[in-house]
């Protein structure tokens, strides 16, 4: 087992003896029209079943609700009053005066220069944000799998092998943020071709399988960009070297950031945090928790070393005390 | 729109509705680009947007026109370019009078018909007489029948010659700059306060932002989709965006102009290569008995020859579409087969055409790729209508309700209809889809994209293309022998294509027919590279002028696909533009009158003096050795006559229209006029509605009363009808799809949370609305993305209904329909119907079903004390508009289309 927290390559990591670069997502919520694009383009690819109940969830343009084993991208509608938007911008602009943890330059812009005017319709806005899985630099998952069925790709990814995959659904648990998910029985099969489509009841596929996106591993092995990021109409989500996905994230807040919207942030880009940092990063508008996204999210074999460590003093301990008491009755 | 320094989007929901051409909209905002938003939601282009402004649906002519007089008043107006591009100077005849003057009206109203004679509008000419049509007036009745308006979307109207009178000083009180601002004086940001419920400061933006954003360094560009359109005066609210743009210099230069956002893959297609009643291809119009019995007539009527332009030559445009149609068998001896054509008797469109069912005229009815038991205004006589059929063929991807409302419609439900009575045999056929079958896409922007077929189509599916040509060989072998003179036209037709194993015809076949070829001389048989090639004489064919060199050298260039990242800026290479590969039209505007660019940083086009040819890196919109002073003799006609300043080489004096003496039906100039259905009285005018409107006084057809009139407070509340990314208009291609379907499974309204407050609606819960035609359920989307506007002195509130969902078993997803609440009422200049706004009350709850529904409706028509008669006088106030009073501008009973 390789490194357990902190920033690490995972690829070299998980030891795959070759320089592929890291491939990630970059998703830019600011540009994000919420099309959904996204979310269909994933199923259509992934011949994922439906599983929507074909009511109205509740959730203002949302009626998928969240990531899950047949829904691996899910794109969040949030409307904002102006109260919310100012508490927004002021936590933004809290993070780059405390100083956002960072890999070397770009430094954090000094925002007393910037024009911090704020754009001009203040009083109201609607977020949208289109979630994945985060492909995590040290995945909960991966970690606890028993079986082996989740390995980490030579793209620095995370992917289930179905046929591997026993069901046992210790990786649900296993995961930060709530992404991966055993397939229910609850879903619906999609004709996946017209001759399909008026076929009654087909067998939904990998049901009791722990399920979630693949970053379109079948994809990337023929050198194509992942389903969600070739539909995105307006570049929302980017797709490609995880090192270059950072850059141009960092670049894209700082400009931002001169534009008077201290509410931009980077989620993810840490590699100090509590995964060592994720392969899809995003830039919110608001803090984490309003997206659904948890605002430090920490892998739970990250504390095993110490567990482990101090697993084995008690263990010691014991054998000493036991020693002792052994050696002073005898005494 | 990537070039744009400012993005206006007005009555569309460009983010939405177009998200694949929206990306041009974000690449514009990335490199700094303003974007605003207007529009009476706030929706995903709203958020995507600097700033969203909401206004009252169909008040836009208020905003734009005081748009207008802000530019003209602190005199922003780009003068060099609205001096020498636009009809800015040119004289209008003395008769005509303003709206200004008549309470509402222009000159030459004609109270008994419900229409304008345009004639007083014309201009001057020089011994005191008018520039008239080259074949004599046409009253605005019978060009409102015949959609006139729909021509004009390739070219300007005729004109009988172009020897107009100008002012280049622009102070005579005829010149057209006067007209305008005299129009315009009292559109003020008062005015737009008070009838659009946008506030000053908002205004005040918006007029910075534009005219900050125009000149000579920069551009503005303007978007709209339907909710411009679908108006009674849908036409005059883009005419109005023209009047702006050409004053700030907008129009022919990158990232200027007013982008018509179509809402298909391809319905700039469907009017290019029409499937209109109106229209043969390219814009020529479909002839009119009476008006155009020959040919000759035909001919003169469509353009004189004494014009300036490209229009000149609409006759050899026309000659070479009867020899692509008929071959050899049109002849000089017979003009061309133009007998062949059937003729316009009045109005045959979508709407008259079902109110002709209703009367048992219409045996059949072909549905292709069209939903209008779901789709179309008044669901409800769309289906009833379709009831009094004989046959009728659904030809679509799925079992839509345009082919179950027999079975499972709203009317099965309420018991207007049962299923045994019903005569009508319904076919369904099924059709392939885009992927399965190769073709032409035209899209907004006028570029035609090759599709390749990516897979056969499954079982019976059969492409449209080998559907109609195996029913014409069907038709043409019943036919074979017959020696009747009316089967001619039937058997004559060119119908020749190679079919593939499957029977499918070549579509790269009938695209070359489409551009043309020539038939004489050592060329014969070659395809014709440009459309100025084609000629009267009949040596050459072409199916559709405008997209002549589509095919030129025998190359498909709809299918070229050069990435952008490899070519210049216009990226000629990737697909083609008609016409002739021109990716901005009227671009000679993007330089000054001496052929200079207007800047360095808005450089397209300009006059290449060594060369002495214009270059740049589009196709010059213009004749290419056309020196910037050039004079022509006044005397000729046709592209000769065209000067070197006059960059809008389609209209028949070279120059932008402001003010607009032919073409348009219901005023040569924009003026706000209420919807047919509005809570608010008409606060510039005491004329409500706009008077050459087309209405339908039917029992089945009644309007809410508008503001003022008893009973309007019955129907208190706007509604407007729109579409979801999710869906697709009437759902055919979407609720049949569940990953689809589950992004939007259940029809809404959008309330804001005051109105929800008013009527004690619950979030989430159900709401019933109705509008004197239906009523109809949805559950509830309380938001603030809904405001109530303070309008007049009161509150104006807009309920948000999506259309995509209908009554019926076989979609993944059902629900009740919008459509089913509108009326009919049509614009004059393109009888396209009002559905953007209209009047309704909402109450919390599920709709009563059965008969209990009817009786709903019925107890708020007899409440609100509704007739045939409501809404649909003419004029409003007689007395204030001079025009003696009198029983003529009344509705009288009948089902008639009355004006």
């Amino acid at each position: 087992m390789g490194q357990l927290s902190g920033p690490t390559d995972p690829t070299a990591d998980a030891h795959w003896e070759h320089n592929h670069p890291r491939k990630g997502f970059f998703t830019d919520t600011s540009i994000c029209i919420g099309c959904k694009a996204c979310e269909v383009a994933c199923k259509e690819w992934n011949h994922n079943p439906q599983d929507g109940n074909l009511e109205l969830l509740g959730s203002s343009y949302d009626n998928t609700g969240s990531l899950g084993a047949s829904t691996w991208r899910h794109v969040a509608f949030i409307e904002q009053g102006q109260e919310r938007i100012a508490e927004a911008r002021e936590s933004g602009r809290a993070l780059v005066s405390l100083g956002m943890p960072r890999i070397g330059p770009p430094a954090a812009p000094d925002l007393a220069e910037a024009d911090t005017t704020p754009p001009d319709t203040a009083d109201f806005r609607w977020l949208m944000s289109s979630d994945v899985c985060k492909h995590c630099t040290h995945a909960g998952c991966l970690d606890v799998c028993p079986t082996g069925a989740l390995f980490r790709t030579e793209f620095g990814t995370v992917v289930v092998q179905d046929d591997v995959c026993n069901g046992c659904g210790t990786c649900v648990a296993g995961c930060p943020f709530g992404v991966i998910e055993r397939r229910s029985n609850g879903t619906i099969k999609v004709a996946t071709s017209r001759e399909d489509q008026h076929d009654n009841h087909p067998a939904v596929p990998n049901v009791g399988i722990a399920q979630k996106c693949t970053l379109c591993y079948d994809r990337l092995v023929d050198d194509q960009t992942p389903a969600c990021a070739k539909a995105c109409p307006t570049t929302s989500i980017k797709f490609g070297d995880h090192d270059d996905m950072v850059e141009t994230a960092r670049e894209r807040v700082a400009n931002l950031h001169a534009q008077g919207m201290t509410e931009a942030r980077l989620y993810g880009a840490n590699e100090n945090d509590g995964v060592g940092g994720i392969g899809s990063v995003f830039l919110l508008l608001d803090e984490p928790e309003v997206y659904g996204l948890p605002p430090d999210p920490r892998v739970p074999t990250a504390d095993l070393p110490r567990m482990y460590q101090r697993a084995g003093l008690a263990v010691a301990g014991m054998a000493a005390a036991a020693a002792l008491a052994f050696l002073g009755g005898r005494a | 729109m990537a070039n744009a320094d400012c993005i206006i989007i007005q009555g569309s929901n460009m983010a939405e509705c177009h998200p694949v051409g929206y990306q041009w909209v974000a690449e514009a905002k990335a490199r700094g680009a303003k974007v605003i938003h207007i529009d009476p939601r706030f929706t995903r282009t709203s958020a995507v947007s600097d700033k969203h402004i909401p206004i009252r649906a169909g008040s836009d002519v208020v905003l734009l026109g005081a748009l207008i007089n802000y530019v003209i008043t602190n005199d922003l107006w780009f003068k060099e370019y609205v001096g020498a591009y636009t009809n800015a100077a040119t004289l209008v005849h003395d008769d005509y009078r303003d709206a200004e003057d008549l309470g509402g009206l222009f000159s030459g109203f004609d109270p008994e018909k419900g229409a304008y004679d345009s004639s007083s509008w014309s201009y001057a000419e020089e011994e005191g007489g008018t520039i008239g049509e080259p074949s004599g007036p046409e009253h605005g009745a019978d060009a409102g029948a015949r959609a006139a308006g729909d021509l004009f979307g390739s070219g300007g109207p005729a004109l009988e010659h172009a020897e107009v009178q100008r002012d280049d000083t622009l102070q005579d009180p005829r010149t057209v700059f006067q007209i305008v601002k005299r129009h315009y004086a009292r559109y003020t940001p008062e005015m737009v306060e008070n009838m659009c419920g946008i506030k000053a400061a908002d205004f005040e933006y918006l007029a910075r932002a534009i005219t900050e954003n125009s000149g000579r360094e920069r551009t503005t560009c303007f978007a709209y989709a339907v909710g411009w359109t679908q108006h009674s005066l849908g036409a005059q609210f883009i005419r109005a965006a023209a009047i702006l743009q050409l004053l700030l210099g907008n129009v022919g230069r990158p990232g200027s102009g007013i982008m018509a956002l179509r809402g298909h893959a391809s319905i700039q297609g469907s009017t290019d290569i029409p499937t209109l009643f109106n229209l043969l291809p390219g814009y020529l119009p479909m002839p009119s008995a009476g008006r155009h019995d020959t040919l000759q007539e035909y001919l003169d009527a469509n353009a004189s020859k004494q014009q300036k332009g490209f229009w000149a030559d609409a006759d050899a445009y026309t000659i070479s579409l009867l020899k692509a149609w008929w071959g050899d068998a049109a002849t000089a001896e017979n003009n061309w087969a133009f007998d062949y054509l059937p003729r316009l008797t009045g109005a045959h469109g979508t709407y008259e055409t079902v109110m002709s069912m209703l009367r048992d005229e219409v045996e059949g009815y072909f549905l292709l790729g069209q939903n209008p038991a779901v789709g179309s205004a008044h669901g409800r006589m769309q289906r009833l209508g379709m009831s009094h059929l004989k046959w009728l063929v659904v030809r679509d991807l799925n079992m839509i309700e345009s082919a179950t409302w027999w079975k499972d419609g709203p009317e099965i439900e309420s018991g207007e209809l049962r299923t045994e009575d019903i005569e009508t045999e319904v076919f369904f056929l099924p059709a392939a889809t885009h992927v399965e079958k190769a073709g032409s896409f035209t899209q907004t922007q006028r570029l035609l994209q090759w599709r390749h077929q990516a897979v056969a189509p499954p079982g019976e599916c059969q492409s449209e293309l080998q559907f109609f040509y195996e029913l014409g060989q069907r038709i043409r072998a019943k036919l074979a022998g017959s020696d009747d003179d009316r089967d001619r036209p039937l058997l004559d037709l060119t119908w020749d294509y190679p079919t593939d194993e499957h029977g499918d015809p070549d579509p790269e076949a009938v695209l070359a027919e489409i551009n043309g070829r020539h038939l004489d001389g050592p060329d014969a048989g070659k395809p014709l590279s440009t459309y100025t090639e084609m000629r009267a004489d009949g040596s050459t064919s072409g199916g559709c002028w405008i997209y002549t060199g589509v095919y030129a050298d025998g190359v498909n260039h709809a299918a070229n696909r050069k990435p952008g990242r490899e070519q210049g800026p216009a990226a000629p290479e990737w697909g083609w533009a008609w016409p002739a590969n021109r990716r901005i039209l009227y671009n000679r505007a993007s330089a000054d009158p001496s052929g200079k660019p207007w800047s360095e940083r808005k450089k397209y086009i300009w006059w290449d003096e060594e060369q002495r040819r214009w270059v740049g890196d589009d196709v010059p919109d213009f004749p290419v050795d056309l020196a910037p002073g050039s004079k022509p003799d006044p005397a000729l006609g046709g592209p000769a006559a065209l000067s070197g300043d006059d960059p809008f080489i389609m209209q028949a004096d070279g120059k932008g229209w402001l003010f607009a003496p032919k073409g348009l039906v219901d005023g040569p100039l924009p003026t706000h006029y209420e919807a047919q259905e509005s809570p608010v009285a008409n606060g510039l005018y005491p004329q409500q509605q706009s008077p050459a409107r087309l209405v339908f006084p039917r029992k089945d057809n009644l309007s809410a009363p508008s503001a003022g009139t008893r009973g309007a407070d019955v129907y208190p509340f706007v509604f407007t009808t729109y579409r979801l990314t999710e869906h697709h208009t009437a759902g055919g291609m979407s609720r049949w799809l569940p990953y689809l379907s589950e992004l939007q499974p259940e029809m809404f309204c959008e309330v804001s949370p005051e109105l929800a407050a008013e009527r004690g609606l619950e979030p989430y819960g159900w709401a019933t609305i109705i509008s004197p035609r239906s009523a109809i359920e949805a559950k509830v989307l309380v938001t603030d993305r809904m405001r109530p506007l303070a309008v007049g002195g009161h509150t104006v509130h807009q309920i948000g209904l999506p259309y995509h969902w209908g009554v019926g078993n076989n979609a993944v997803v059902s629900g009740d329909a919008a459509n089913d609440l509108l009326g009919v009422t049509l614009d004059p200049n393109v009888q396209i119907q009002e559905s953007k706004v209209a009047s309704c009350d909402i109450r919390p709850g599920r709709r009563p079903r059965g008969e209990e529904l009817l009786a709903l409706v019925a107890e708020y028509q007899a409440r609100a004390g509704v007739t045939i008669e409501t809404g649909n006088r003419a004029i409003t106030d007689p007395e204030a508009e001079g025009i003696a009073p009198g029983p003529s501008g009344d509705a009288s009973a009948g089902d008639g289309p009355q004006t």
